[in-house]
This record gives C-alpha cells, sequence and structure tokens, in this order.
C-alpha cells in the first residue's frame, strides 16, 4: 500500500520533468531561429544548434539534464556567467527558513484554533473564526500582505516593510527582517489548517461512538481531545502537510512582495528575463517539494490510519 | 418574474454576493461610459490623495485610479470569464470522451490529468508563461487548459453516472454515434452540477491570473488590470499612500462575492445542513 503510492509519486515527478523539459522545449520554439533570424541559411542554423548541444534528440537532451540534475548540476544560467546551482543555493535557505518559522507558529496554533472552534462551534466565537479565516482564504495573498504592511511596517513601524536578509545576519535580526513575511503566511495557512481541522472533528462528533460517550455523560472538552482527536489525527495531518507544500509554492508572491531574496522571487525574475535553465530548475524543484510532500501526507495518514494500514 | 422569485430565495449573504456581482459586472460592461476619465489618460499629478478632487485619488503617473478600476473590472472579469469558459469546455469534453469511451482513453487521460494537477497551478502557469510570453490569448490558452483537470474530473464523474442509464444505452443501442451521446443524453444530465462549480473554478481562475498580473505576468501595460495596478503602486505604500490596497480590495470583494453566491446556492441544492 504505502510502496505503492511510493511508487506513483515518484512516477508522477519523472513525469512533471518530462512535461516541464519537453514542454518547455516545444513552446520556446527554436531558439536558434529566433537569434538568428529567418533569413538564416540552414548551415547557420545547423551550426547553432551544434553550438547550444540541440542537434541530439529530445529524449537523450532530456536523460542527460536528469541526470545532471540529480548530481546538481543544473546547467548555467543565461542572464550572467553563474551556475543554475550556485544561484538556487544562496536562495533556497531563504525559503526553507521561512517556511520553517510559518510552520512553527501557524501549526500549532491553526490546530488548536480548530478544536476550540468545534468545541464551542455555533457560538459567536467559531463564527467569528469562520468569517475572518473564510475572508483570509478568498482573498489573494498580496491583499494580506499589503495590509499587513500598511499595519506593521507603515502605521506602527514595528517590522521592516522590505526584508532583505542578508547572510551576514545574526538570528534574531533575521527574525526580525522576515517578520512580516512569517505573519502573512502564518496567517494564510492558519486560515486552512483551522477550517480543516474543524470540519473533520465536527464531522467525526456526528458518529455513533461520540454520542454513546456524550450519554455516559463525558464532559466535551474531553470527548474531544480523548475520543474526537484521535480519529481525526489523519485528516489533520493531511491538512498540516498539504499547507506546508501550500506554503513552500504560495511563498513565490509573498517573497515578491516583501522582495524577500527567496527561490519564489527568483523564479519570477527569471521568468520575466526568459532565464530558462533557471526557470527550468526552480520549477522543478517548487513541483518536487509539492508532489513529495503531498506523497509524505499520504504515507503519513496510513501509518495513522490503522483501516488503511491493514488491508483487507 | 422568476428572477424575483429566486431573489426572494435568497439568504441575506447570497444577496450581498449577487450585489457585489452586479455592480462590478455592470462596470465591467459599462466602462466607457461609467468611467470619468479614460484608461490611460494622465489627468493629474502624481498619487494624488484619495477622497480629493479624484475619489480613489491617482497612481504612479497620475493616472485617475476610479477609471483605471473601472476598465480593469473589463479586462480582467473578461479574461477571467473566457479562461474558465475555455477550461470548463474542455475539462467537459475530455471528461465525457473519457466516460463514454471508457477504456484506454479513459486511462490515458486520467494518468495525464493525475500528473498535470499535481503540478502547482501557479508554478505551471509561470513555466509557460515564460516559455511563450503574455498575450491576452496565450494567457486564456493556459490558465484554461490547467484549471480544465479538475473540471475533468468533475465532470468525468458526473458523465460515468449518467452513462450507465438506460437511456443511454437505448441510445447506443438505437446505433447512435459517440458524438451525439455526449451531446444529447450526457450534456443535458451533468449541466447542473457542473454550472455549480463554474462560479467557484471563475474565483480561482480569478485569483490566478490576479496573481500572475500582479507578478508582472498578466496583460501588459498601459491596459489597465487589478493585480498589475497593485503591484504597480505597491511603492507607494512605504510612503504611507494606501492606492495599491484600493485593487487589490476590489479582487477580494469580487471573490467574496461569488464565494457568497455560491455558498449559498450549493448548500440549498445539496440540502446540506452543518448543525451539530
Amino acid at each position: 500500500m504505502i510502496l505503492k503510492r511510493v511508487g506513483l509519486g515518484l512516477f508522477t515527478l519523472l513525469a512533471i520533468s518530462l512535461l516541464i523539459t519537453v514542454g518547455v522545449e516545444m513552446l520556446s520554439g527554436d531558439v536558434c531561429t529566433a537569434i538568428l533570424g529567418q533569413m538564416a541559411s540552414e548551415e547557420t542554423v545547423a551550426a547553432c544548434h551544434k553550438k547550444l548541444d540541440l542537434d541530439r534528440p529530445m529524449f537523450v537532451r532530456y536523460v542527460e539534464w536528469l541526470f545532471n540534475f540529480l548530481q546538481g548540476d543544473m546547467g548555467n544560467s543565461l542572464a550572467n556567467e553563474r551556475t543554475v546551482l550556485e544561484l538556487i543555493s544562496a536562495r533556497i535557505g531563504n525559503t526553507l527558513y521561512l517556511a520553517a518559522l510559518s510552520s512553527l507558529v501557524a501549526i500549532p496554533l491553526g490546530i488548536s484554533l480548530g478544536v476550540v472552534a468545534a468545541l464551542y462551534r455555533n457560538t459567536g466565537f467559531d463564527r467569528g473564526i469562520s468569517v475572518t479565516t473564510l475572508s483570509t482564504i478568498s482573498v489573494p495573498d498580496f491583499f494580506v500582505a499589503y495590509i499587513l504592511m500598511a499595519l506593521f511596517a507603515v502605521k506602527f513601524q514595528i517590522f521592516p516593510a522590505i526584508s532583505n536578509v542578508s547572510s551576514g545576519m545574526g538570528f534574531w535580526e533575521r527574525f526580525y527582517v522576515s517578520g512580516l513575511p512569517v505573519l502573512t503566511l502564518t496567517l494564510i495557512s492558519i486560515a486552512h489548517m483551522m477550517r480543516m481541522t474543524r470540519a473533520s472533528i465536527v464531522n467525526l462528533l456526528a458518529s455513533p461512538y461520540i454520542e454513546m460517550a456524550k450519554l455516559k455523560g463525558i464532559k466535551p472538552g474531553r470527548i474531544i481531545v480523548k475520543h474526537a482527536l484521535p480519529n481525526a489525527w489523519a485528516p489533520i495531518i493531511q491538512v498540516v502537510i498539504l499547507n506546508i507544500a501550500f506554503m513552500v509554492v504560495g511563498v513565490v508572491i509573498i517573497e515578491v512582495v516583501f522582495v524577500y531574496p527567496g527561490l519564489g522571487a527568483l523564479m519570477v525574475d527569471s521568468v520575466q528575463l526568459r532565464n530558462m535553465p533557471v526557470v527550468q530548475a526552480t520549477a522543478m524543484i517548487f513541483a518536487a517539494a509539492y508532489v513529495l510532500l503531498n506523497l509524505l501526507a499520504d504515507v503519513l495518514s496510513i501509518i495513522a490510519n490503522p483501516r488503511l494500514r491493514h488491508r483487507r | 418574474m422568476k428572477i424575483i422569485e429566486f431573489i426572494k430565495d435568497l439568504n441575506w449573504s447570497a444577496r450581498i454576493g449577487l450585489i457585489i456581482i452586479l455592480f462590478f459586472a455592470f462596470c465591467a460592461a459599462f466602462a466607457p461610459w461609467v468611467a470619468p476619465y479614460g484608461e490611460s489618460q494622465i489627468v493629474g499629478d502624481v498619487w494624488e490623495p484619495i477622497g480629493g478632487e479624484f475619489l480613489f485619488g491617482t497612481d504612479l503617473i497620475g493616472r485617475d485610479m476610479l477609471s483605471r478600476l473601472i476598465f480593469g473590472a473589463r479586462n480582467t472579469i473578461v479574461l477571467a470569464l473566457i479562461t474558465t469558459a475555455c477550461s470548463f469546455s474542455l475539462g467537459a469534453l475530455m471528461g465525457f470522451l473519457a466516460a463514454t469511451m471508457g477504456g484506454w482513453v479513459d486511462q490515458l487521460l486520467s494518468r495525464i490529468v493525475d500528473i498535470i494537477i499535481s503540478v502547482p497551478t501557479l508554478i505551471a502557469a509561470l513555466i509557460v508563461v515564460s516559455a511563450v510570453g503574455t498575450s491576452f490569448f496565450v494567457l486564456a490558452a493556459v490558465i484554461g487548459i490547467i484549471y480544465a483537470m479538475p473540471v475533468y474530473r468533475i465532470a468525468r464523474a458526473v458523465a460515468m453516472d449518467v452513462e450507465v442509464m438506460d437511456y443511454v444505452e437505448a441510445a447506443r443501442l438505437r446505433g447512435e454515434g459517440l458524438w451525439w451521446i455526449m451531446k444529447r443524453e450526457i450534456l443535458p444530465n451533468a449541466m447542473t452540477p457542473l454550472a455549480a462549480e463554474f462560479g467557484l473554478r471563475f474565483c480561482f481562475v480569478f485569483l490566478l491570473i490576479s496573481g500572475l498580473s500582479f507578478l508582472g505576468l498578466g496583460l501588459q501595460p498601459p491596459l489597465a488590470d487589478w493585480g498589475a495596478m497593485v503591484r504597480s503602486n505597491s511603492e507607494g505604500i512605504a510612503w504611507g499612500f494606501m492606492h495599491p490596497l484600493i485593487p487589490a480590495s476590489c479582487i477580494a470583494l469580487l471573490t467574496i462575492g461569488i464565494n457568497l453566491l455560491v455558498d449559498s446556492l450549493v448548500h440549498k441544492a445539496s440540502g446540506l445542513r452543518d448543525d451539530h
């Protein structure tokens, strides 16, 4: 069961990498005719193909690219003389830091808010939380970001509006500078997590064994924590990991808003410059992170649920 | 008088949603007549204050924000509508094909969709946009294809239910062709669930388009576009100008409005109740 899921995940990754390379290649057209113009003779185009290593079949180049990629060689950036690996390794740590810090705050807060909302469901507190989270979900990410920026950077001047972290910063300084992006990411993902936690617990509360516990006179708080929560773990784990996956990807827009030097900002810059090797590599990393986290979520929920673990 | 009954039937949140949608739709439809100034006409100084001579102030090069918002409504909403329509036509066609033909067609299509759907939408859109650039039709086609995948899943599931009905069997035995069965037997029966999805999918498409144009990869200037308006005026925020928040709140308001309406419609249609 788990093995099958892992195999499927790896296959998906492979297929995505093929899709990205072939798609990019087909869509961007022939680079050489673009450079040399329509009037170029066949020999010059052929020479250009040879120089850019385009004369061999696409599939061979794909396999080669894949092997190089797995070994960490992602080619050279078209915009400057640096290797893609260099560019990415300078940025990836910042993105991971952002995602990790936000998860650290958002996960416990999201789950406990969800439990509390389930406990006091259909009260003013629950409605208030539910309206707030619903509106955070349905507005664009950059809206939340700019509101926070207007509030905390301009009005109260607690955090800087632009988070240009650099490698020389100490822990606290870095923490302070990345305050606003972390806060934005946290707010957005708390909303998702809280709603899913609440929904899965409320769903469970309708089942007969909870009714039984209620009839036995167990206190509502104890029912939720001791009876409902253990069964809700599987969906909650799903939500948490899906949220981390969402963060790793949703970080793109947030990084651009706060000019945070992360992978997402790098990708957007490269897309604008049409710097294909960098786009390809960053896209692959984002897609891989997303697929792998989804895979992890599925595997963990199989492990957390005995009914899925022991299939008849 | 059916419309009045329909409105009477809605609860208050759905009515608010409907009013918001109608308001923006009106602005979009009659943009040249509603807007006080032209789309890219420079009318005043840079970043004139909100609420002064110009209701929403002016933008970073002195264009009237209100006029640009109204034209932006037109550009953004029309693009999102066309895109959603594309994704529904493509997704539904693929879904119906998979359901009626079954066998390897179904397998092949489903596996392809599985793979495409596992790439995050924004990333997928970024890759394609970087390869082919950003024009109105490219954007509509690209985002349409990306969002056709979830539609495929819904359409296939719905069509699967219809496909086992006796009347489809009867049509088959009568010797009707594949196209006829899809159009005359499956489509009418799949219409209601698909229509319910339309509003929700429109929101996703709309948010993705705004996100892309916020990143500078959507409609290109001087065309007004809400996402791009946020981005281009964003520097003002550091100086205390709240101008970028206006287009951003328009995006937020429209998505919330659609959500409110769709929520209550779906709720009523499914007869779900979320008490206990």
